[in-house]
């Protein structure tokens, strides 16, 4: 990736220099202080990364240097932000409008929703240009294909005359990379950029904004929740934790020798291919609630050992599962094709193990998982669980079956009843089939789910938004659990969350296998997470299943090119030169 | 995948700051936090407080009238508002009191506006929750029946239930409340289909809950605020239509009155009696106000944007 080694720190001339920033927010019984007394530079063509869990004031940050904080109910109340030399706080409105965009832009996280879907991706760049360059229309198109050329879109002639919903997500994402760079920036602001992307096109965005900077000479300021992410990109690290900053450094210093608990529990939390603990460490291994360091004791470094469960007996089976989406055409509506969204599947899972899926967006692997639990209807196979066929179960043999088979989702935003309350969302399932004898006994059982979940039982009046997305997290567990059911599907159940979070809901799941004798399928993207999760691992290409083997052996010698490719997308959570180093240690 | 921008970062951070964190144990629902910002709205707070005034006096009113409200005084015929003699608002062309009269046309004005509105409320949610729901044939057949029944024009509809039925007050209940569910009906369909594929819908189901459980613990509730708001701005619309029917002679029959019936004998001798028109049109003009404003602050605190 880079060759040259980063000296981080020059401090010459920096081209952004923060300084004692504090933004707060007036809500309508406190003051809320968001970034309390941040400085940092971020250097001429160079990159920073900042890096916090969600709410740790990262965002306020970029906003604040876009001059985007909305006031009121913000209030900037010290400080100043030195643009080469010049302070954008002191910016009037109009002033600050012409420096955006123009002499500093910014990439949000959601693609999907950054583009305008009405107008066609040309005219989106060349507006840029227009408003800020002062080009003719004709001009500007010319510019804004040349610039599609430059972020790698195939075939820009065309694709410049494309609506948004006519791309992929990665492209969609090189487009707003394109509308950012139009003006040439002097810095450029990435918001999480690539989190919402899958690993393979993540690594060729993050490659595309590494020789953008080399060609363009931006200064970039990249923030992200994921430390692994900005390993191989970043000169300087500024870690924030509880809108303070709390540890800054080059790179390479704040891997291998970081200070802040907060950060060594950051770089320990994220599963590595190889050499995990038995339990993944979390912050809260390092740094206790008042934010004290603690030791963490030597068995917690204890490695993961995965038992061979293929001797179990087989608790489902998958024959031959094919799940099709006709595609209807012309003017009667008759089926034209089919998109094979899961395509002659067959697998096997034994009772007590975990079976991991991956890969990209699109690729089947959640329709085959709802497939398995009759969300979706099968177009043809078969799926066998402990001995019954699902496939043609109904009524009340169906909802009996349904208290055995589980699902969490993604979306811990979505996926709990905004207007229930939390015990009103765990006893419902209870209700449904007969579990306790009345509500007193139900709400007992709730309360002991919450415990099971490390959550406050005396939570249980409260409603969802009222926790943050690790603790919905958590309760979505509770309520696949209230049914006491043997297997649960967890679809891509981590991977909203923050890494810090990701690695304490990864480790209750296994501390719940462990306890109660569950069997999981764990549909992620994410391979390292699969890797430290599952006992098999299956791939998934285009609605087949390329290749079904231990996680280790795929891992290691993988079979097909498309596997090999994913891996190598991994982002690696720690610079290439020290990967070494750690393996030699471990 | 994280669907989650900036702003909600900033919703995040004022979220988790260990202030917030320490609020007491007790829950906060949704309508509660509702409730806060709508208490913060002046202006739909002082239309609540009118409006109470207004169904207060609607009902107990007439009490304090030694007037009937179909008694004619041969002696008072259009008389200007007289304290002396207890018109508060004067007499009509016929001798009746107004004050009473305003207040009993009050009384039919707003029962329509809510039986019509609860009418529409249950037959259009119930309609739209399923068609949304179950989608596909379903739900195309169901929005045909509600595009033929919205291509009758209603003037037509009434003249004609008119001459089939007689005029009677419960006729226009049913016949404002058949043809408002239509709107209630659409709205309520196109939230459920974006509720549909909510994936909170979708553990219902993985939970093995039944259809109608699926409709009316996890959807309709949900619909509510939406609702809530609808209904507000429904009423008077309600209300203006039974004015319209009754200024055309189609609504409620002597001795009975409605404010759209009084506004329009008012209208008639405006010119030597104002005061028939202005009482009647300031009480409709009020309380329509009133409802709009409620439902602009209440749109604004259920807005789930601001949670």
């Amino acid at each position: 990736m880079r060759s040259t080694p980063k000296t981080g720190n020059a401090m010459t001339d920096p081209l952004l220099s923060i300084r004692d920033l504090t933004v707060q927010f007036q809500t309508q019984d406190e003051t809320i202080t968001a970034v309390n007394h941040v400085s940092f530079d971020i250097p001429k063509g160079k990159t920073v990364g900042l890096v916090g869990e969600s709410g740790s004031g990262k965002s306020v940050t970029s906003l604040a240097i876009m001059g985007l904080i909305p006031q009121p109910p913000g209030r900037i109340t010290s400080g100043e932000l030195l643009f080469k030399g010049e302070d954008l706080l002191k910016k009037s409105e109009s002033e600050m409008r012409k420096i955006r965009g123009d002499r500093i832009s910014m990439i949000f996280q959601e693609p999907m929703t950054s583009l305008n879907p009405v107008f066609r991706i040309g005219s989106q760049i060349a507006e840029v240009l227009m408003l800020h360059r002062g080009m003719r229309k004709k001009e500007a198109w010319e510019k804004a294909e040349y610039l599609l050329d430059q972020v790698g879109i195939p075939d820009p002639k065309k694709k410049i005359r494309a609506y948004p919903h006519e791309l992929s997500g990665g492209q969609k994402q090189r487009v707003m990379i394109a509308m950012a760079i139009a003006c040439e920036p002097e810095l450029l602001i990435c918001d999480e950029p690539t989190t919402a992307l899958d690993v393979t096109i993540q690594k060729q965005v993050l490659d595309l904004m590494l020789d953008l900077q080399d060609k363009y000479h931006m200064g970039m300021l990249f923030i992200t929740h994921d430390l692994g992410v900005i390993a191989d990109l970043a000169d300087d690290v500024v870690v924030m934790y509880r809108s303070n900053i709390v540890e800054t450094g080059p790179v390479d210093t704040i891997f291998t020798n970081a200070k802040h608990p907060y950060t060594k529990g950051l770089i320990a939390c994220r599963p590595l291919l190889e050499g995990n603990p038995r339990r993944l460490l979390t912050v809260a291994d390092y740094m206790d609630e008042a934010g004290n360091e603690k030791i963490v004791p030597a068995e917690r470094f204890e490695p993961m050992v995965k038992e061979d469960k293929s001797g179990n007996p087989v608790l489902l089976e998958v024959k031959n599962l094919k799940t099709w989406f006709p595609v209807k055409g012309g003017f009667f509506g008759t089926t034209k094709d089919h998109i094979k969204a899961v395509d002659d599947v067959s697998l096997t899972v034994h009772k007590g193990e975990t079976l991991g899926l991956v890969g990209e967006s699109g690729c089947g692997k959640t329709t085959l998982g709802r497939t398995i639990l009759r969300l979706q209807s099968a177009t043809d196979g078969e799926v066998i669980y402990d001995g019954t066929s699902i496939m043609d179960l109904s009524g009340e043999a169906l909802r009996a079956m349904r208290s055995r088979m589980q699902i969490i989702f993604q979306d811990p935003y979505s996926s709990l009843n905004p207007r229930m309350t939390i015990g009103d969302i765990l006893t419902e399932p209870m209700a449904i089939h007969g579990i306790g004898d009345n509500k007193k006994d139900r709400y007992a059982r709730a309360q002991e789910l919450m415990r099971k979940v490390d959550l406050k039982p005396e939570q249980l009046s409260r409603h969802p938004h009222e926790f943050s997305g690790g603790q919905r997290q958590r309760i979505c567990i509770a309520r696949a659990l209230a049914v006491e059911p043997e297997f649960i599907i967890c679809d891509e159940s981590v991977s909203a969350l923050d890494v810090s979070v990701q690695a304490q809901v990864l480790n209750l799941l296994l501390d719940l296998q462990e306890e109660m004798g569950l069997t999981y399928i764990f549909i992620s993207h994410d391979l390292s997470v699969v890797n430290f999760i599952s006992d098999r691992v299956g791939v998934m290409y285009q609605g087949r299943l390329l290749e079904l083997d231990t996680a280790e052996e795929i891992y290691k010698n993988p079979k097909t090119d498309y596997t090999r490719n994913l891996l190598a997308a991994i982002p690696k959570g720690i610079p290439k030169s020290l990967l070494q180093q750690r393996r030699n240690t471990l | 995948m994280k669907p989650k921008h900036t702003n909600d970062d900033l919703m995040e951070t004022l979220a988790t700051t260990p202030a917030k964190v320490m609020l007491a144990e007790k829950g906060q629902s949704l309508w509660h936090h509702a409730w806060l910002r709508l208490k913060q709205n002046r202006l739909a707070i002082a239309s609540a407080i009118i409006l109470a005034l207004v169904v207060v006096l609607v009902i107990a009113g007439p009490m304090l009238s030694p007037h009937q409200f179909d008694a004619i005084d041969w002696e008072q015929m259009s008389v200007p508002p007289d304290f002396s003699s207890a018109h508060y608002f004067g007499t009509d062309a016929m001798g009746r009191d107004l004050f009473v009269r305003t207040l009993y046309g009050g009384r039919i004005s707003l029962l329509v506006g809510l039986v019509a509105t609860l009418v529409s409320l249950i037959i259009g949610i119930t309609y739209g929750a399923i068609a949304g729901f179950f989608g596909g044939r379903v739900d195309s057949f169901m929005m045909r029946v509600v595009d033929i029944l919205y291509a009758l024009p209603f003037m037509f509809l009434v003249i004609l239930l008119m001459v089939v039925f007689g005029r009677n007050i419960y006729l226009i209940f049913a016949a404002i409340g058949a043809y408002i569910w239509l709107d209630m009906a659409r709205i309520v369909r196109g939230q459920t289909l974006s509720l549909r594929h909510k994936e909170f819908i979708e553990a219902a189901e993985a939970l093995g809950a039944s259809k109608t459980r699926i409709i009316f613990k996890h959807i309709v509730p949900n619909l509510l605020g939406i609702v809530a708001v609808y209904v507000t701005l429904t009423i008077p619309q309600v209300i203006l239509v039974e004015s319209f029917l009754s200024f055309l002679g189609l609504g409620v029959q002597e001795p009975f009155t409605s404010w759209g019936a009084l506004v329009n004998e008012g209208a008639q001798d405006m010119e030597i009696a104002p005061w028939s028109l202005i009482f009647p049109a300031l009480f409709l003009a009020i309380t329509l106000f009133s409802f709009n404003f409620i439902g602009d602050g209440l749109r604004d605190a259920l807005d789930p944007k601001d949670r």
